[in-house]
């Protein structure tokens, strides 16, 4: 792989497997792709595909056993020494968890965890930081009503935009958002992928958006990769891969989705057969 | 305003806030009763308890010894107010050993995991299968009768307890995503750990702490009772015990009475405000 320095993430040939009895689990198998400026990529796949395990490598959760992460053309250490590798590798890659009320320290207020962010990585005098933790804030609508209160006092969109401003207070290059909106009701949702495709458009910020919902991915997304048992089976600009997707499993997930005249009895077949033949190469 | 009640109202307001029923408020009132009694011993005790006129020997009840006197003579009120000194120091030192220790054991095994917390783990197993009360007799014949010794067995013999919670506690909370967040966001692990995960386990582990200082106190109790403790004439509820049991066969059960009443008031005192502070603090959590 040539190292392009333009691009804000590349990934090539990474691999993770979890010892499991006598042959290890293999979560993530050779996966490679790259961002571009300002891009966003979607990761879809249901549970069991590598999906989580590819975005807890991303941001330094998991230490991948091959394979190479590199932000802006620098390889992101699989082991930090030191505060100042410390805080470059959380500048590099933010993440926003899939369940915002797990995510968020409960015993302090939003203010104080945006806060406690800036205080870790800027040298801001209290009162900037004041001010810089309601400028975040006020990015992801929320206001001084919110960062006092505790996020048990939030509701869950409420709490998501929360996490989304202290990823943004690091001010990463690349933000991870691992199942972000599956834990949210169907219109916040929107309103949260709404936040997101703004931010993106005014941050430039890259997003690599972990979902098993394709209608999701469509929406912030231009590309999507779509693994299956670890492998990627078709990477293709999000419009293409709704209109003509290639692989079997793809097909399958887009069938997936309830909506009129579906069939879950006859989908649960197809997907015992595609178990049954167990290549999923594409 | 007057001084006097906000004085009062402050305290009062407390206990009210701690909520509990009547049992977790009188468990208070006695716990504060014998605190108080122990910080300001000296002036409550109307006699040296150490003073002791044969002549006045088994003195019953009366305007000179409000609760009698023992065999020797010594008032028996004011070697229980003296008494509740070395009472609870004792278990107090044993509490604040075994709290600090544990938190320190349990924090960093489980929080780093591996062969560490796998071999920790098994020794505090051993030292658990130990009764206190026998590294405490252990320990006064290794290094002689009085207080240090038993305390300092009884301490390490108590560890276990709060390092096994401690290291439970930290294993369920270290897996949670907010912790997860905060070393994706780059704070180092000994910040995460100290001032993140901690704070949230303290107060399970103080209400652990206070069931323990019942049980310590009786431990110890028990071994001034021994004779292996306190030793006379240092006043203590156990050594009391014990000089007050061949008076109990001479029909004068009192000075052995008072002591033991004591002792049973405080022990299912802290018992019964340390459940209801780790009830308060499940119902909480759920």
């Amino acid at each position: 792989m040539t190292t392009d320095p333009g691009l804000p993430l590349q990934v090539s040939g990474l691999r993770k497997s979890y010892p499991a009895g006598r042959t290890p689990v293999v979560a993530v198998d050779d996966l490679s792709f790259s961002l571009r400026p300002g891009g966003a990529l979607g990761i879809v796949g249901e549970s069991g595909s590598g999906k989580t395990t590819t975005a807890r490598m991303l941001v330094g959760l998991e230490r991948p056993d091959q394979g190479e992460i590199l932000v802006q053309g620098t390889p992101l250490a699989a082991r930090t020494r030191g505060r100042a590798a410390r805080l470059a590798r959380a500048k590099a890659v933010q993440m926003v968890f899939q369940d915002p009320y797990l995510s968020l320290d409960s015993r302090l207020s939003i203010g104080a965890t945006v806060d406690g962010v800036l205080r870790l990585h800027g040298s801001l005098s209290p009162s900037d930081r004041a001010a810089r933790v309601r400028e975040l804030l006020a990015q992801v609508g929320l206001g001084d009503r919110e960062a006092a209160a505790l996020p048990r006092r939030l509701s869950g969109g409420q709490r998501q935009r929360a996490a989304i401003a202290r990823a943004l207070a690091v001010e990463p290059t690349v933000l991870v958002l691992d199942e972000a909106v599956s834990a949210l009701d169907v219109s916040v949702q929107a309103q949260v992928l709404n936040l997101l495709s703004d931010i993106r458009r005014d941050t430039g910020i890259g997003l690599v958006f972990v979902s098993h919902d394709l209608a999701v991915v469509r929406y912030v997304c231009d590309e999507a990769l779509v693994m299956y048992r670890g492998r990627t089976v078709e990477h293709q600009p999000v419009a293409d891969l709704l209109a003509s997707p290639r692989h079997p499993y793809t097909r399958l997930l887009l069938a997936s989705v309830p909506r009129l005249g579906w069939n879950p009895d006859a989908i649960a077949g197809q997907r015992r057969d595609l178990a049954a033949t167990d290549t999923p190469a594409a | 305003m007057s001084s006097s009640t906000s004085l009062l109202g402050r305290p009062l307001g407390t206990l009210r806030r701690l909520g509990g029923g009547p049992l977790t408020r009188v468990g208070v009132l006695v716990l504060a009763v014998f605190v108080l009694a122990a910080l300001f011993a000296p002036w409550l005790a109307p006699q040296d308890p150490t003073y002791g006129e044969l002549g006045e020997g088994f003195a019953g009840p009366g305007p000179d010894h409000w609760l009698g006197t023992d065999g020797g003579g010594h008032d028996t009120f004011s070697a229980l107010v003296e008494g509740t000194r070395t009472s609870l120091v004792g278990p107090l030192a044993v509490v604040l050993f075994s709290t600090v220790a544990g938190i320190a054991v349990g924090l960093f095994t489980a929080w780093r995991g591996g062969w560490v917390d796998t071999v920790v783990g098994r020794v505090l197993d051993i030292v658990f299968a130990f009764p206190a009360l026998l590294l405490a007799i252990l320990a006064v014949a290794l290094f002689g009768k009085g207080l240090s010794a038993p305390v300092l067995a009884m301490a390490v013999a108590y560890l276990p307890y709060t390092a096994r919670l401690v290291r439970s506690l930290t294993a369920q909370e270290k897996v949670r995503p907010y912790i997860a967040a905060y070393r994706v966001q780059g704070h180092a692990a000994a910040f995460v750990a100290l001032r993140r995960l901690l704070p949230g386990i303290v107060p399970t582990v103080l209400a652990q702490s206070t069931v323990n200082f019942g049980y310590a106190l009786l431990d110890l109790a028990a071994l001034s009772f021994l004779g292996l403790g306190v030793q006379p004439p240092t006043p203590d509820w156990g050594a009391m015990i014990n000089q007050g049991q061949t008076a109990v066969l001479q029909g004068q059960p009192l000075s052995a009475i008072v002591p033991a009443v004591a002792v049973v008031l405080v022990v299912v005192a802290f018992n019964v405000v340390g459940e209801h502070l780790g009830d308060r603090l499940a119902g909480r959590e759920s």
